[in-house]
């Protein structure tokens, strides 16, 4: 029987507000699968949303749900995180969102190991704002703030997320939604910072203009610049530079989850255990 | 040399698209910039502008509006003549930059499109985020149309970058009501509006390197006061400033401007005071009224909202008895900017006017002309009974239940 999604929608806000063949909608609905497996009571989910697409996604969810301001997803859901440490909490947001104006609270989310899910709908442009240069915005690709071409630098998103130190970090794309449902089950299962770098499609917004004008062939592009990480390491670095790798890109189970560390922060002041030292961290710079 | 733009004598703009064509004829040198609705197209513009030779210039997207207002504080400190747009959140945003630029007293024109404050998240228009900006150290000048919206665009580079100004200026036009809607607008030609403006003369920039300076440094409390009084002073003085642009400007033109803008007050005996395309909504319902009900209604709109036309708000209501000032933005726990300031004005004259205070529009809620008609009627009634006989603050347009509050105490 096919899956229902009912109960886990606000059916009266549908339908959605996403253009036509938007990617949004398959991340959506692997999302819920993926809670659904978990087995997960909805009341013990909150999803926070920042601004743009991406920050629809609180509107749509029947979880608890906040839709706060532009790139600010991980500060809000810190606060959330840390006040209900025994509840799942989950961000979403673009790539504007995460990496432009939020940037900062994201690299520090990742920093502090706190069990947030954090899930990038990467979609390489302002979509709301009608196609204007993100973050990820490939190099030499028309937008309407660079007509002549986007001379900026990008950002690998899962890179970033690794060096800042997440310990769980994943890339998946919206043409594989198995495998989407399988990285959100793991990452949600994963007991610190999960990052989340989904790659989507905006037919509308980028690819009027960069020869991708239907979902299918913004979704073939994807699928040409992406391999499973597997093969990807098995290439010459000629043959990984226009690449991305997907799956589960980085696990570490060893580091210590921040409600955790601060379980013990709350424990010495209230007597029951001395300071916390460098003694009680393995890495100690 | 930018490539020559093509303009009728007459256009259809919109209020961006109208500002949007000022910062062109301007040549401005750098915009930096993050996209925000309403006032994307603003900057959007300016990009194609730049892309396709009209400007010689630079846009820079920033990762956030707090940068772009950065980007524009450095690039003028640096000596170009700069601009932006925002709107809403991204003008929350700015606000911490907003006073450095007019603590280091640089003529940046920030061209804000008005627009509601979450939470509730919203789109639409309101006046949230101007009121926002009041005690930045900008000057604030306030449209009514798309025409408005081009005329003090332009007028907004040759105020701020005046030497004895030397401040910058935000151009305020109403969310989607002006910005969205196409109306007729007669553009200068590039050559007038660029003479108007004129080149840009830096003043202390950093780029002279004979001369170094420091932007930004620290006073304690041996310097800080003198300082702000002298920012203060600067936007005080710029009034006689302003009022001679204004009169430059109508030579080129033939558009007349004021601080403080009248319709119908020669013999107005009520008036209402509001900000924005509400105002033009006023002005048709107060031509109904004097012809359908003999009813004497005027207008007073403050097209210069910071510096508060202090003294040319009292003469313009001098002579009328009773008076609604209209804010469109939650006051927060207050009586509506607009009214504190408007009643202030007049306290220090012998007029005792009966002066009320409607909170309406919040969030994009229209504006009618009957509402704008009933607001009227109800002042005639105060005037008639020597009284105000109503809530002092009404929320006006609300769904649900009446909300007001304080009643006179005045006999």
């Amino acid at each position: 029987m096919a899956f229902n999604y009912d109960n886990y929608l606000r059916l009266e806000k549908m339908p959605t507000l996403w253009c036509w063949g938007c990617g949004d909608g398959v991340i959506l609905k692997a999302f819920i699968r993926a809670v659904d497996k978990l087995g997960w009571s909805k009341d013990d989910v909150c999803v926070v949303s920042g601004i743009g697409c991406s920050g629809r996604f609180s509107s749509y969810v029947d979880f608890n749900t906040i839709h706060t301001t532009h790139g600010r997803t991980v500060a809000f859901a810190t606060g959330v995180k840390l006040a209900n440490p025994d509840k799942h909490v989950i961000c979403v947001g673009g790539d504007g969102d995460a990496l432009a104006i939020g940037g900062n609270h994201t690299i520090h989310g990742c920093r502090r190991n706190i069990d947030i899910n954090f899930i990038v709908i990467n979609n390489f442009i302002y979509g709301l704002t009608n196609s204007q240069t993100s973050p990820t915005t490939p190099q030499g690709m028309w937008t309407v703030s660079q007509k002549a071409g986007n001379i900026d630098p990008t950002f690998d998103a899962c890179e970033l997320a690794i060096a800042a130190g997440a310990t769980f970090v994943a890339r998946e794309k919206v043409t594989e939604p198995r495998k989407l449902e399988k990285v959100f089950i793991e990452g949600f299962k994963h007991r610190g910072f999960s990052f989340f770098d989904i790659l989507s499609n905006c037919h509308i917004n980028l690819g009027r203009k960069n020869k991708m004008q239907s979902a299918m062939e913004n979704l073939n592009w994807i699928d040409a610049i992406t391999a499973p990480k597997k093969k990807y390491d098995e290439m010459t670095p000629d043959e990984q530079l226009n690449l991305f790798p997907t799956g589960i890109l980085k696990q570490d189970t060893e580091a210590r989850e921040y409600c955790d560390m601060y379980e013990d922060i709350k424990a010495a002041q209230q007597g029951k255990r001395g300071l916390v030292t460098q003694d009680d961290f393995k890495k100690k710079i | 040399m930018a490539e020559k733009y093509d303009l009728q004598e007459r256009e259809v703009w919109d209020g961006n698209f109208a500002a949007s064509q000022a910062l062109r004829q301007a040549q401005v040198d750098v915009v930096a910039a993050y996209p925000i609705t309403p006032s994307t197209p603003i900057v959007e513009n300016y990009g194609s502008y730049v892309a396709n030779g009209y400007i010689d210039g630079e846009f820079v997207m920033v990762e956030s509006e707090h940068g772009a207002m950065s980007g524009c504080v450095g690039a003028s400190a640096a000596g170009g003549r700069v601009a932006t747009a925002t709107s809403s959140q991204g003008f929350a945003l700015m606000t911490e930059v907003l006073y450095q630029a007019s603590g280091m007293r640089l003529p940046i024109v920030l061209t804000v499109v008005n627009r509601a404050l979450a939470s509730p998240l919203n789109v639409r228009g309101d006046h949230s985020d101007m009121y926002l900006g009041r005690d930045s150290g900008w000057i604030q000048l306030d449209c009514f149309n798309a025409q408005e919206a081009y005329d003090m665009t332009l007028c907004a580079f040759k105020i701020g970058e005046n030497h004895d100004v030397r401040l910058p200026v935000m151009v305020h036009q109403d969310g989607f009501i002006t910005s969205h809607t196409a109306q007729n607008v007669y553009p200068l030609k590039d050559e007038v509006a660029y003479g108007f403006v004129g080149d840009f003369k830096p003043v202390d920039d950093m780029l002279d390197f004979s001369r170094p300076v420091t932007y930004g440094a620290q006073t304690e409390e041996d310097w800080h006061f003198e300082h702000k009084a002298r920012q203060h002073k600067a936007l005080m003085d710029s009034r006689s400033i302003i009022d001679d642009v204004f009169a430059q400007f109508k030579e080129i033109s033939g558009r007349e401007y004021k601080r403080v803008e009248t319709y119908m007050m020669e013999d107005a005996e009520v008036a209402i005071v509001a900000l924005g395309t509400t105002v033009e909504t006023c002005i048709v319902a107060a031509r109904e009224l004097r012809k359908e009900e003999g009813i004497k209604a005027g207008i007073v709109a403050p097209r210069c909202f910071r510096p508060f036309p202090f003294d040319k708000i009292r003469d313009a209501l001098g002579n009328v008895k009773a008076i609604a000032c209209l804010d469109r933005s939650s006051p927060g726990g207050a009586m509506g900017a607009l009214f504190n300031e408007v009643s202030a004005a007049i306290y220090t004259t012998n007029a005792r006017p009966l002066v009320t205070n409607f909170i309406y529009g919040l969030g994009g809620r229209d504006f009618s002309i009957a509402e704008a008609k009933r607001i009227f009627k109800e002042q005639k009634a105060h005037a008639d009974a020597g009284k105000i006989t109503t809530d002092i603050q009404q929320f006006s347009g609300l769904r649900g239940p009446h909300l007001g509050f304080f009643q006179t105490k005045r006999s």
